[in-house]
């Protein structure tokens, strides 16, 4: 058995030049910001310190950081799903939102208290799926364009949960909230007085499933053949529409867990807040997320606690060194650019070679 | 009560909410007609409209901040080029990047600019000025004129149809000496030429503000309207004008006893839930360029 077939698909020396793309992108995106940030008259280099100490410097420093990548390993894997099956659904902002009014839905009920959880979890996930697959529906049967559809059920979503904020499942004690998650529904913390709850043990093994339905399964196989050529998958057997609609499904379901943990794990609200401020940009960063992994699920691991790293750290920067906390995003964006130009360890060699 | 006044108002509303559409539809069209498709509308929309302002006021002048948003809008559009038609890069990553980046960049902005946190409002000094005697704004008039011009040099120019050919049939174009990167390249400034407009109109002609929420969906409806027009720039002027009124519609029903009825939040979602139905019904007809979207390979 060589080496590499241990994980199925990856071939080792292209793991290598795409660590070591990733690597130059990650480089490139802190050095552009870093001169963004001198132009508007900020220090880069206390910016990105403070970023690193609060992102890990200390054991809360960490845990707020694997707290942060623990919703992105869900959202990035559902995105790494579609692309694999050659579908860009974005949608997993609108399911994370929908999901997580299921949760508060299922927590307005009386029921004994052991079956919240579950209840919680079925509910709010089957929202999301239900939402994802208005996209998958449109896509397959009426070839309707997925960024266009999951963008709009992204907003349709925000509004729909937002009216359920602020007239059907509000808090009367502080109405800039909904009601709490009853506690026998919580996830426990794993780190007392930190934000880190069970919820990462889900999404690692959620993410690991991924992996195994992605390059384990006849499914899995017909999803990817899907997307590398949908012409020849069809000639090959493979039902096209069907292996797009069970990537959307796979993907809602996924964005759905995060959904639902955010208010069933992390503390402190354990409700959906304002402008569900708690919730808004966990789908968009999976984007993120999922392309630094290079589309991989297990990849994904490390990407989402680099991205949630930087979440975590950008409270700290801002703090200490008045840098806006958004400038991350910007970080995020130069990467995924520098990242969408293929064979870039190849053009990096030849330029290196010419000097 | 419905009046006359009433309707002229709807009428110049559906104008604002329709000129960013079709600016950013019509510029859509032509880089996919070539075959690069820029799903970074929204965030070219976003930039250009903060560049905008603060050239502006640079120059304390209106004129200096469109000129500049359309620069920088175009200056993106050349960036997201180099990264599709020249590195051959994917064309929805590219545009992914362009959006987030958008998003964490705009608010930095604003901040390093006017240390203000996310929200920034303009005077009324540096607004763009109304065509005399009228309430229209003259980027109105130049969008309906840009989106004929679009329509007369795509169809009836035979630089139109070399451009529509690196869309349809880049293979074919090439043998006839036709340079589809470097026409691939122009095709995407244009696109991000006029979205840069679209972004300047949205901040210092219409809403006079810039926040990280500038664009608000406005991007990818203008991806739906190139969809709902078949490619094509005349149906865009009736899909912004169609979405547009959408807009205008909830802005007005919320004034009406309606709300009573209906709790804002999900008026809100009409004309997100109305581009998604017209999308699906009207999209069985219609049909992308062949080629576009697709990074561009020799044999």
């Amino acid at each position: 058995m060589k080496p590499s077939s241990i994980l199925g698909s990856i071939d080792l020396s292209k793991l290598e030049d795409d660590i070591v793309e990733v690597v130059f992108a990650v480089l490139a995106g802190f050095a552009i910001s870093g001169l963004l940030m001198a132009a508007g008259g900020f220090d880069p280099i206390r910016a990105y310190v403070s970023l690193f100490k609060s992102a890990f410097g200390d054991l809360y420093g960490v845990s707020t950081t694997l707290s942060f990548a623990t919703p992105l390993m869900l959202t990035g894997a559902a995105f790494a799903v579609s692309v694999r099956a050659g579908v860009f659904n974005i949608g997993a902002e609108g399911q994370v939102y929908m999901a997580a009014l299921g949760a508060v839905i299922v927590a307005s009920l009386s029921l004994p208290s052991e079956l919240y959880l579950i209840a919680e979890f079925l509910f709010g996930v089957l929202l999301a799926i239900t939402w994802a697959s208005i996209a998958g529906f449109l896509k397959s049967q009426r070839g309707v364009n997925e960024v266009v559809s999951t963008i709009m059920l992204n907003w349709t979503g925000f509004w729909i949960v937002e009216y359920g904020r602020t007239y059907v499942y509000f808090d009367p004690a502080e109405p800039q909230r909904t009601i709490k998650i009853p506690e026998a529904g919580r996830l426990p913390l794993l780190v007392p007085g930190t934000e880190l709850y069970a919820g990462i043990i889900i999404s690692l093994v959620a993410t690991v499933v991924v992996y195994v339905i992605m390059w384990h399964t006849s499914l899995g196989y017909e999803i990817r053949a899907t997307g590398l050529n949908p012409i020849a998958a069809r000639y090959g057997g493979v039902e096209v529409r069907r292996s797009m609609l069970y990537s959307f499904i796979i993907a809602g379901s996924l964005a759905g867990l995060a959904g639902v943990m955010e208010v069933a794990g992390r503390p402190p609200h354990y409700a959906i807040t304002t402008g569900l401020s708690n919730l808004v940009g966990l789908g968009f960063d999976g984007l993120a997320v999922s392309l630094i992994g290079r589309n991989h699920p297990l990849a994904i691991i490390p990407a989402a606690i680099f991205v949630g790293a930087l979440t975590a750290g950008s409270r700290g920067m801002q703090i200490e060194s008045g840098v806006p906390l958004e400038m991350v995003k910007a970080v995020q964006g130069i990467i995924i650019l520098i990242l969408a130009v293929p064979g870039l360890v190849r053009m990096l060699k030849q330029w290196r070679g010419k000097k | 009560m419905i009046d006359a006044q009433a309707i002229v108002n709807i009428l110049i509303q559906t104008s604002y909410a329709a000129t960013p559409l079709l600016l950013a539809a019509v510029g859509e069209i032509i880089g996919e007609r070539a075959g690069i498709v820029n799903i970074g509308l929204e965030g070219i929309m976003l930039i250009s409209g903060f560049a905008s302002i603060v050239f502006a006021y640079m120059f304390q002048s209106p004129f200096a901040g469109v000129v500049a948003g359309v620069l920088i809008g175009g200056f993106i559009g050349l960036l997201h080029a180099l990264i599709t038609a020249y590195l051959k890069g994917d064309h929805v990553i590219s545009g992914i990047g362009i959006n987030l980046f958008a998003s964490g960049f705009v608010p930095y902005g604003v901040e390093a600019v006017w240390g203000v946190r996310g929200y920034f409002t303009i005077p009324a000094s540096l607004k763009v000025p109304r065509i005399p005697g009228t309430d229209l704004s003259p980027i109105f008039l130049a969008s309906l004129i840009l989106a004929l011009g679009s329509y007369w040099v795509l169809f009836k120019t035979p630089y139109g149809l070399i451009l529509r050919a690196c869309g349809e049939e880049p293979r074919a174009a090439e043998s006839t000496g036709v340079k589809i990167e470097l026409t691939q390249a122009l095709a995407s400034t244009i696109t991000g030429l006029f979205t840069g407009l679209a972004g300047a109109f949205l901040a210092i002609d219409w809403l006079s503000s810039i926040t990280k929420n500038l664009p608000a969906g406005r991007g990818f409806i203008s991806l739906a309207i190139v969809n709902f027009a078949n490619w094509n720039p005349l149906l865009g002027v009736v899909g912004s004008y169609l979405f547009g009124f959408f807009w205008v519609l909830i802005g007005w029903l919320k004034l009406t006893p309606l709300k009573e009825m209906i709790p804002l939040p999900l008026m809100e979602t009409i004309p997100y839930i109305a581009t998604l139905a017209v999308t699906a019904g009207v999209i069985g007809r219609a049909r992308p360029p062949r080629f576009t979207g697709r990074p561009y390979r020799r044999e």
